[in-house]
């Protein structure tokens, strides 16, 4: 899993029609200080995130596990919104 | 699976239902020669392993099979805490 950052929503009317109803969320990976780092992806929301907050991305094949995305066409799932990433400095 | 130092955790108190009571770890992986790798990634714990240690993770759909028949979502899971490894290239690498 990956932290990333709610950056957009993405809106699509022709779609696989696994995805209708899926709401799409524009995210930007972080790295753990929460600094933007690489790529932008656009990941199905199943724990209702909204802008800007911090969430756990699962991707691969792995992603279809999450609610509702037996079968769909999808690599990339957020699974959780994140509280606090406690990093020990040593 | 690749070898990894365990550097944090994550908390997330509203996250997928399979994930309640999984730890998340923050992991660093690490070359041979213990020199970072990459970026750091989050992943399950099913090991039972601690910030400071050295462990292998499993990337992929394979991570989830160890929860088995628990359908645990995930693309990263600590399998193994190291506790020592050997390392002779025949050319030394970074």
């Amino acid at each position: 899993m990956i932290l990333a950052k709610v950056v957009g929503t993405v809106v699509a009317t022709l779609k696989d029609e696994r995805l209708v109803s899926q709401k799409l969320l524009l995210v930007q990976a972080l790295d753990v200080t929460g600094k933007p780092q690489g790529n932008h992806w656009v990941a199905v929301d199943t724990v209702d995130a909204g802008a800007g907050e911090t969430v756990l991305i699962v991707s691969g094949s792995s992603a279809r596990m999450a609610a509702d995305l037996k079968d769909s066409p999808v690599d990339a799932a957020i699974v959780g919104i994140v509280d606090a990433v406690e990093i020990d400095s040593d | 699976m690749q070898l990894a130092r365990v550097i944090g955790n994550v908390v997330s108190t509203h996250k997928d239902q399979s994930l309640v009571g999984q730890k998340l770890l923050v992991l660093q992986p690490v070359s041979p020669l213990r020199k970072e790798i990459g970026h750091p990634v989050v992943a399950v714990d099913s090991v039972g392993a601690g910030v400071g240690e050295e462990v292998f993770f499993v990337r992929g759909r394979e991570a989830t099979f160890p929860f088995l028949p628990d359908q645990v979502i995930t693309d990263a899971n600590v399998v193994g805490i190291v506790d020592q490894w050997s390392y002779q290239p025949e050319t030394q690498e970074p």
